[in-house]
């Protein structure tokens, strides 16, 4: 990765251009041409450094509602519990972590009822309870990392 | 859920939830998939951002590749609640956190601030954790990593989306 890689990373994290021709632009703001900005791009894809390209939607923009859970698990049921959990289409993000609360999961569900439905049929299958703890207040969220 | 969004939104959101095509005219290609015109996926699209259905548009790294290893979660127990803005705005200032949010407590969970530290090895967060709790004076803190990954994708709404008229 050089300097004009990183250049049209910081770019393109905080905003890929939506216009017709995106590649002119790029190549534009980093003093390349349409073509090499285009190559680039298709480089950093296929090597990896680059997952997605596209919109990162916003549950609460599109009035969906998210939460993190936890729940404290034996260690030795953690991996079914785990797989109970993580069969509903609205768990994203499913892990565990080193500590007595030892199973995190994020959800995102249309709307309240469905979050409250989903996190009882969890605990009555698993027979563990699940803490919901949603968002009160967000402090900051910042999810690109420049490169210096 | 918002009901204005309705069922062309979700086909042409369907196109962006996943990766746009690799292509010089992205637009078009995603135009004459859905019969539409590259002007008006342009148009929709930028609507979209306006109307903050989504928070950005552009690449998602592999934080791993690009060189953020530890990632750990650091929760904070700050009792009094008229202290909580104060220090989780200090908390998440931080050049290493990268979100910040009060949730609830609960009394075998009593925790209020979670802040998600990054740096390049489990010592490292721990040490900028120290840091901060130093810096704003609440030493009830705990850093958690993840152990197991079980699931990890990004959430695709409009396979999920309930009424779809």
């Amino acid at each position: 990765m050089d300097n004009t890689d990183k250049q049209i990373l910081n770019m393109i994290q905080t905003g890929f251009p939506v216009v017709a021709e995106p590649y002119v632009a790029i190549g534009r703001s980093v003093g390349i041409s349409e073509e090499e900005a285009y190559q680039r791009v298709m480089e950093l894809m296929e090597s990896g450094i680059i997952r997605r390209l596209g919109a990162s939607f916003d549950s609460r923009g599109l009035g969906w509602t998210s939460t993190l859970c936890t729940m404290c698990i034996p260690p030795e049921k953690i991996e079914k519990c785990a797989s109970v959990v993580s069969e509903h289409p609205g768990v994203t993000h499913n892990y565990e972590r080193d500590h007595k609360f030892n199973l995190w999961f994020t959800y995102i569900a249309p709307d309240k009822d469905t979050v409250s439905k989903t996190l009882k049929e969890i605990e009555s299958k698993t027979g563990y309870k699940v803490y919901n703890l949603p968002m009160i207040k967000k402090f900051k969220i910042k999810v690109d990392f420049q490169f210096d | 859920m918002k009901k204005e969004i309705n069922a062309a939104d979700v086909k042409l959101m369907t196109e962006l939830q996943g990766s746009i095509p690799m292509s010089k005219r992205p637009f078009k290609e995603i135009a004459n998939k859905l019969k539409m015109t590259e002007d008006e996926v342009v148009e929709k699209v930028q609507s979209y951002g306006n109307k903050k259905y989504y928070r950005r548009f552009g690449a998602t790294l592999r934080h791993q590749k690009a060189g953020f290893k530890a990632n750990g979660m650091v929760i904070w127990s700050v009792p009094d609640e008229s202290m909580r803005t104060k220090i989780g705005e200090r908390l998440a200032s931080h050049r290493e956190v990268s979100h910040g949010y009060e949730r609830p407590s609960f009394d075998e969970w009593p925790y209020h601030i979670y802040t998600m530290v990054h740096g390049e090895t489990e010592a490292e967060v721990r040490g900028i954790a120290k840091q901060m709790s130093a810096e704003v004076g609440i030493t009830d803190y705990d850093v958690l990593f993840s152990t197991r990954e079980f699931k990890k994708t990004s959430m695709r709404y409009f396979d999920n989306w309930p009424v779809c008229e």
